[in-house]
């Protein structure tokens, strides 16, 4: 992720990083003064806000360094080569990004549809690529790996859609969100018509995404042996809340999963399918949308959640312009900062005491061009 | 021909009101070659008028082909017209309207008489120059509609008093034209495409397409664009297709879906 520009917002949060670090080098009588330079200069600024430099961030500046990394690709909806190069150079594009990341990342988490319509010369293509990542992949499934052949295919080559690891004291969940009731075999579908139905986001033949009764159990079961002050951290292809039914940014049984995570004091959502910044917190816990290498999804027409800052519209001239990979910065805290290292732009970081103080501190920048 | 062309205008415009809603309501998949209607040449090298029924034709005594017909010769020419294809076609559906009156005829300051009052007269012998009692509707029974809604509606004209079922009609007319083009929008191979790219996999429901922000400067193409002019740099692009000629039935039905998208929008064109 090797930009040469450098945006204020980077900048601005490396000096502040660098003034944090240097802080914690102070005695209390040495912290107050500078406190008060820094105070002062940024009146005469102009650009004192009502929660900039503040102790309540001071104190949390204690536990902001990051303990460990991971990356993620997601959403690359591969055509075969030969069909269409486009999304393939863009998974190649992000498979690059990963590579080039110093220090690298503890893993990179693929977070579902590497298929555009789930079939093999696909999902075989995507996972070649990915075995040119030199950090571990963890897997996740899309509803675009998942409805040619109900994810046969898929499990072959990647193991079960749903596990759980433990990584650097941080208890992380894989989930298989894209199950959907049957709506083909009243129908008498193809496995391909079925396919070919709920890969199109507007189509409201198809049934909505679930995690199942049978994975809250397993889920339940999982979680059971993790303490209630281990941070959890779960990755699932849809929202794990409900966003726009319409075009399936939603789980139906999301506020069943919420209860079972809701007991714990740090969880951390992360979700591809969405296409876009999307950044949400519902209790104690914390929702992180991911970017798709393939193309940006608009906003929906409701149901935006409010802490999400959006992101600019994308250019359509641009194949890469709203698309991108990113990085997780898991705090020593527990807590999750979100790089969104968008091709073609500036990076936007939405940092765990934007979502924490629901919006109050550390908010990323707004966009110039609303959506329509 | 210039002038032959612009007398059928007025008898076309009747006609394509009953046509077009019959035309609407079949899908617009395929463009067809239009039927040329080839006149008869004058004996006498008279001017030569067709009507847009493609068949009926007449010579207009004492003008030369090639010169100007006066308003006055036109009106009663077209009225010949009509009543040629209405004597021809007794049975059709037809639903009169008023021809086009001398209105240039009439001094300015000569006095008009009030118009009589409108007495039901079904049968009344069809004339280009005068206004049938009763006006549009008498098959449809629009004329029924203000009696049927008990209110004091004007009448006489084509959408002077309509009926709910009128409304489905033309309802059903603009939702075929739709969801035709609902269709092409999320078949790529309808498109033309080649690489397998539709237009709703970016503009799901035909969102971020704001169709209402056209005519607009397109910063990327350094010049105004048309909604249409967009649909066509997709198809282009990432679809990878053929661009749609501006008639294409294909290219009317994306743009009538996009816009039944945004229904009640405020319409801004220009707005970036």
């Amino acid at each position: 992720m090797a930009n040469k520009f450098q945006s204020i917002e980077t900048k601005h949060y490396a000096e502040r990083d660098a003034f944090f670090e240097g802080l914690k080098k102070l005695d209390r009588r040495a912290f107050m003064r500078v406190a008060g330079i820094s105070a002062g200069i940024v009146a005469g600024m102009g650009k004192l806000t009502p929660n900039s430099f503040q102790l309540v961030n001071v104190a949390e500046a204690q536990g902001e360094k990051p303990k460990f990394s991971f990356a993620y690709i997601s959403d690359t909806h591969l055509y075969e080569n030969k069909l269409n190069d486009r999304f393939v150079r863009a998974i190649l594009k992000a498979v690059d990004d990963v590579n080039a990341l110093d220090p690298q990342p503890d893993f990179v988490l693929f977070g579902g549809d590497l298929a555009q319509l789930g079939q093999a010369g696909e999902l075989k293509l995507g996972a070649q690529i990915l075995k040119s990542v030199k950090a571990p992949i963890k897997m996740m499934v899309g509803e675009h790996d998942w409805f040619l052949d109900m994810g046969e295919l898929w499990k072959d080559l990647f193991g079960a859609p749903n596990y759980s690891f433990d990584h650097k004291g941080v208890h992380f969940v894989v989930l298989n969100s894209i199950h959907e009731k049957d709506f083909w075999t009243e129908r008498k579908l193809s496995p391909m018509e079925r396919m070919k139905i709920v890969a199109g986001l507007d189509n409201g033949i198809q049934s909505r995404f679930e995690v199942g009764a049978e994975q809250r159990q397993w889920l339940q079961n999982d979680l059971a042996k993790v303490a209630k002050t281990t941070p959890v951290i779960v990755f699932s292809h849809s929202p794990l809340y409900k966003y726009y039914k319409p075009w399936n940014f939603w789980t139906d049984d999301a506020d069943e999963v919420q209860a079972i995570l809701k007991p714990y004091e740090k969880v951390t959502v992360i979700h591809g399918h969405t296409h876009q910044l999307l950044s949400n917190r519902i209790g104690n816990i914390s929702f992180h949308g991911m970017l798709s290498t393939a193309w940006p999804w608009p906003y929906a027409p409701e149901g935006l959640p409010s802490l999400t800052v959006p992101m600019n519209r994308a250019d359509p001239f641009s194949q890469f312009d709203g698309c991108g990979d990113g990085r997780m910065d898991v705090l020593e805290s527990g807590l999750v900062d979100k790089l969104y290292n968008l091709w073609q732009r500036d990076p936007i970081t939405v940092r765990s005491a934007y979502l924490g103080s629901g919006g109050k501190q550390s908010a990323p920048p707004k966009p110039k061009l609303p959506t329509y | 021909m210039n002038l032959r062309m612009k007398l059928l205008v007025v008898p076309c415009a009747a006609l394509s009101f009953a046509g077009g809603v019959a035309l609407a309501t079949s899908p617009e998949t395929k463009a067809e070659p239009l039927p040329k209607h080839v006149l008869p040449a004058s004996k006498d090298g008279n001017l030569v008028l067709g009507l847009c029924d493609g068949e009926t034709s007449m010579e207009v005594p004492g003008v030369k082909d090639g010169q100007k017909l006066t308003r006055a010769q036109a009106i009663t020419a077209t009225a010949q017209l009509m009543d040629d294809w209405r004597k021809k076609n007794p049975n059709a559906n037809w639903d009169d309207v008023p021809g086009p009156v001398l209105a240039q005829a009439t001094p300015p300051a000569a006095k008009k008489s009030p118009p009589p009052a409108p007495q039901p007269n079904p049968g009344a012998k069809p004339a280009g120059n005068d206004v049938r009692q009763g006006g549009v509707g008498a098959q449809t029974g629009a004329s029924a509609v203000p009696q049927q809604q008990k209110a004091n509606l004007q009448t006489g004209h084509t959408y002077g008093a309509y009926s709910e079922r009128d409304e489905q009609v033309w309802a059903a007319s603009v939702q075929e034209t739709v969801k035709e083009g609902h269709r092409v929008f999320h078949d790529a191979e309808a498109l033309g495409g080649t690489v397998g790219v539709s237009c709703d996999m970016c503009h799901p429901d035909g969102a971020n397409t704001h169709p209402e922000t056209y005519p607009k400067y397109q910063v990327q193409l350094g010049r105004t664009a048309l909604l249409r002019d967009m649909i066509n740099w997709c198809i282009e692009n990432p679809v990878r297709g053929k661009p749609l000629a501006d008639g294409d039935p294909k290219m009317r039905a994306m743009e009538a879906y996009i816009y039944a998208q945004r229904k009640g929008v405020k319409l801004e064109y220009g707005k970036h």
